[in-house]
């Protein structure tokens, strides 16, 4: 078998490392005199035996293997892969933040605990939430904690019936998902020929038994729930709540907010519209915001300021109680306030009007070569299907191949699960025109190599280290860790 | 762009929304500052916090200031990791791909376990999910908890439990350890899983050993809650019995960062595979016989299986685990022993630094790793005070999640902490109480 980069346990020599650590500067004791030996190992573990040059030069191999969106354009779809400013990394960095720790006495991390503040009321009023709670790590932790506070809040006014959650069907996978965590059982309702939800359908559904309806607007398709008025009322009639996806949120920073549409739980994905890096899957940070009515039950502890000072509540007994340890992934969270301290309320609307117009934009651009399932208008995002080149055998994984031979990241594919062959674009606000144009121009290339030269398609990746891989096989002999070879 | 476009203005791609819910103002927050503004105002913010560097911290209770190598820091800023998405592609995040394959190994390699995968939030969600997984498992719907488990991660338990309908009943403990005999007393076979940590909040060893047989004669499984870098000197789990490892990962090479974003890490037995939440890399090949790897199994996970899925995480800690995996690999076989030895070494001598003065006597007899209760004749908030003065973080007021525990005073002494600090807080404290 060729390797590209060996394993690091491959580079390993018995006996080489890196003398880091001083001498111990205590009497040593034999280990037995402290720990019975029936408690130790015999053997330790078998980590790399490498010198420090071996492991850096390893893993910045192992980085030149990676696109990231400093390398290129990465219209990732659902994503948002905008930039991620550097000043937020150095920011982060800074002792007061990166070497605090978290049971230090409150007078001592004023400074952390006003940031988190001010970050909750901020993120309260772009969603037009009463309050926030940053213990999320992700977007779907954020989704699993506001759906327990839907719970929390129905079985505290004694509604014990309600263990039914609505979710679309072009949802996130996170969201039914989160329900189930939660315990509640999913009804799906179908979209409508416009993207939206199907309000008959909804209608159909909503009864005594149903604790809330999980949306995203826009949704998943790119495309803004123009009933979102009516889908509202009919919600809240039936007695559930509104649950808002803040996936999206990047297309109606200062245009409109979650509050203001009737969503009474809203999470978002700093990570994604605060522009905090993805770090090649996390850690992210998913934020939950409530309404007034449900700030009782948001996770604790929750940050208050008193007259001159801010304080850890965790007299809440209410609270749906703790998801992680401490406070959520507080870096992360210092990246965010910083992103939103540089844009401001105008800096922020900017923000969502490019990201539209840039998506717009590559909507206009393709939609003569690539099918538009839904013509009209979208939001921060573009769902095209590959339909039309199937028709030459060319699939949606074929055209997202090809384009990493032109230096971009692909789509993402075959989500959301009603566009068949679907390729969702989203281009984000930090790309120029001239990023845009030549991706189009890609684009439009690929569409004609389509007919002309499908193979070229269904063979690439090209110039990549490695080629298409064989799934399968990883599924059915699944090789999981290293193990050294006898 | 919008004549192109055939529009007159940005307004008009905002149609769709309904003129009533049109934000018709600013959104009112602070102006916006430059980067110059920006740096200025959170180094002043930043300095109204006490950190670590201009200070002793002998605190712990679940989140540690070990040494973290330069080159950590280093390789993470590489923006090829850190601003880069989950792999989904895996010709162009083989990086990625293959570090998470050698994280998994790694984890693997401590915990004596099968597989790992790629990470949690953190041990305290790991746990949580670890309890889903065994109940999924088992067929059953109860847990039993060593209440010498981190407080936070037995709330955080109790919330997921809470709506997943799996009852969770606490075992007291014994001289520090878990209770045994109350936990054979407890165990029975609607057990799905018992779960106990070690070295547990008061820094002492468990038996896993003996908590396994006991587990295993109701056919429930064991959840061992874990600090990896004791595992270069302690036995692993695996290998004491345990069937579920999940443990906090901070303390591999990430800053305490008030608390995050650190990771979690879980491994198992290859029996229980098709159960593990979460992404997992796996080594295959690509059309060219050449090694590649791969996001697999992914049937388990939520993108594909919606509300049937083991689990609803989707963005984990990816990077943290990178941190981690260059840690371990920059200190390598030998140099995590070595810094697992200076903690054990360095908490013994500061307990009998303490015990010795007379002034403090220790809560339990049971052998600790880097972190040991005592307690005093006084409160140890004022005690911790009156070290600040001096510049010392003390330890956690064990009353606060331990009512029983008054005035225990839980110490956690790692590799950076050197003799003249040790001997500063111990003479420190006991003049506290001269």
């Amino acid at each position: 078998m060729i390797k590209n980069e060996a394993l690091i346990f491959e580079k390993s020599v018995p006996g080489r490392r890196t003398s880091l650590l001083p001498a111990c500067d205590v009497p040593e004791r034999d280990l037995g005199s402290m720990i019975p030996t029936e408690f130790l190992r015999a053997q330790p573990p078998e980590l790399p035996e490498v010198s420090e040059v071996d492991a850096v030069r390893h893993f910045t191999a192992l980085s030149k293997m990676n696109h990231g969106v400093d390398s290129g354009f990465y219209p990732l779809g659902s994503c948002t892969m905008k930039y991620n400013p550097k000043i937020n990394e150095d920011v982060a960095r800074y002792s007061g933040f990166s070497r605090i720790h978290p049971y230090q006495s409150e007078k001592t991390v004023q400074g952390a605990l006003e940031l988190l503040y001010q970050t909750d009321k901020m993120l309260a009023e772009i969603t037009g939430m009463a309050r926030v709670s940053l213990q999320p790590a992700a977007g779907a932790h954020g989704e699993m904690a506001g759906l327990m506070i839907i719970k929390a809040y129905h079985q505290h006014r004694g509604d014990t019936k309600r263990q039914k959650i609505v979710v679309p069907d072009s949802s996130h996978g996170t969201n039914p998902a989160s329900a189930a965590v939660v315990g509640f059982d999913v009804i799906e309702v179908k979209s409508n020929e416009f993207g939206g939800v199907d309000i008959p359908s909804l209608k159909a559904v909503m009864s005594d038994e149903i604790a809330g309806l999980m949306l995203t607007n826009p949704s998943t398709l790119g495309l803004f729930e123009e009933n979102i008025v009516e889908i509202a009322e009919i919600v809240h009639q039936a007695g559930g709540l509104l649950y808002y996806d803040g996936a999206n949120m990047n297309a109606i920073m200062g245009k409109t907010r979650p509050g203001d549409m009737g969503f009474d739980v809203v999470h978002l994905n700093l990570h994604k519209t605060f522009s905090t890096p993805h770090g090649g899957g996390g850690p992210g940070s998913g934020p939950v915001g409530v309404t007034k009515e449900l700030v009782p039950f948001l996770p604790g502890p929750v940050v208050e300021r008193a007259v001159d000072k801010y304080v850890l509540d965790h007299n809440r007994p209410l609270s749906i109680g703790r998801v992680k340890s401490f406070y959520g992934n507080f870096g992360v969270v210092v990246k965010a306030f910083a992103y939103i301290r540089s844009l401001g309320a105008a800096g922020l609307r900017e923000a969502s009007e490019t990201a539209v117009l840039n998506a717009n934009y590559i909507r206009a651009r393709l939609q003569d070569d690539y099918e538009l399932p839904f013509g009209k208008t979208c939001m921060h995002e573009v769902v095209f299907s590959a339909q039309k080149q199937m028709k030459f055998g060319v699939s949606a994984l074929d055209i997202a191949k090809r384009l990493i031979d032109f230096g971009y990241h692909p789509p993402t594919i075959y989500f959301p699960l009603i566009v068949k062959e679907a390729l969702m674009i989203e281009p984000t606000e930090t790309e120029s025109k001239e990023t845009l144009d030549e991706f189009i121009e890609a684009m439009l290339q690929i569409a004609r190599e389509a007919e002309t030269n499908p193979e070229l398609l269904k063979s690439a990746p090209h110039d990549t280290i490695v080629k298409r891989l064989d799934e399968v096989k990883a599924v059915r002999k699944p090789v999981l860790r290293y193990a050294k070879e006898v | 762009m919008l004549s192109e476009m055939g529009n007159d203005s940005i307004q008009e791609l905002f149609a769709d929304i309904p003129e009533p819910v049109r934000l018709s103002r600013d959104l009112l927050l602070p102006p916006a500052l430059s980067e110059l503004e920006l740096a200025s105002y959170l180094r002043k913010l930043s300095q109204k916090n006490i950190n670590l560097d201009d200070t002793s911290c002998f605190l712990g209770a679940g989140a540690y200031d070990h040494f973290i190598p330069s080159a950590v820091a280093n390789l993470i800023s590489r923006q090829e990791f850190y601003t880069a998405y989950t792999p989904y592609q895996p010709e162009i995040s083989q990086g990625t791909l293959q570090a998470i394959f050698e994280f998994q190994s790694m984890i693997c390699e401590l915990t004596g376990m099968d597989i790992a995968n790629a990470s949690m939030y953190d041990g305290a969600t790991a746990l949580a999910e670890a309890v889903a997984m065994a109940v999924s498992q088992t067929g059953r719907n109860e847990v039993l908890i060593a209440n010498t488990v981190h407080p936070e991660s037995r709330e955080v338990l109790k919330t997921y439990a809470h709506y997943k309908g799996i009852a969770v009943k606490e075992i007291g403990y014994h001289n520090g350890c878990i209770d045994l005999d109350a936990l054979a007393a407890a165990c029975s076979d609607q057990t799905a899983a018992v779960i106990v940590q070690s070295p547990n909040f008061f820094g002492i060893i468990e038996d896993l050993g003996q908590a396994a047989e006991v587990t295993h004669q109701h056919k429930a499984l064991l959840i061992a809650s874990v600090d990896p870098i004791s595992l270069a000197i302690l036995k692993s789990p695996g290998e004491l019995g345990a069937d579920i490892v999940v443990g906090d990962g901070q303390c591999l090479g990430n800053p305490i960062s008030f608390g995050g974003p650190g990771l979690g890490f879980m491994a198992t037995s290859k029996a229980l595979m098709r159960k593990l939440p979460g992404r997992v890399v796996g080594q295959t090949t690509d059309v060219d016989g050449k090694r590649a790897f791969v996001l697999t199994l992914q049937t388990r996970e939520q993108h594909i299986r919606r509300d049937k899925a083991t689990s609803n995480i989707c963005s984990n800690q990816a990077l943290n685990a990178l941190a981690a995996t260059i840690y371990m690999t920059v200190l390598g076989k030998e140099g995590l022993k070595e810094v697992a030895t200076l903690c054990l070494n360095k908490a013994h001598y500061l307990h009998d630094q303490l015990i010795q003065s007379g002034k403090f006597a220790p809560v339990f007899s049971a052998p600790f790793f880097k972190e040991f209760a005592v307690t005093s004749a006084g409160d140890t908030e004022a005690l911790n005070d009156a070290l600040l003065a001096d510049q010392i973080i003390g330890g956690y007021a064990l009353e606060k999640s331990y009512p029983e525990l008054k005035n225990g005073w839980l110490l956690a002494v790692t590799e950076k902490r050197t003799r003249p600090e040790m001997d500063s807080l111990a003479e420190k404290a006991v003049n506290h109480y001269d």
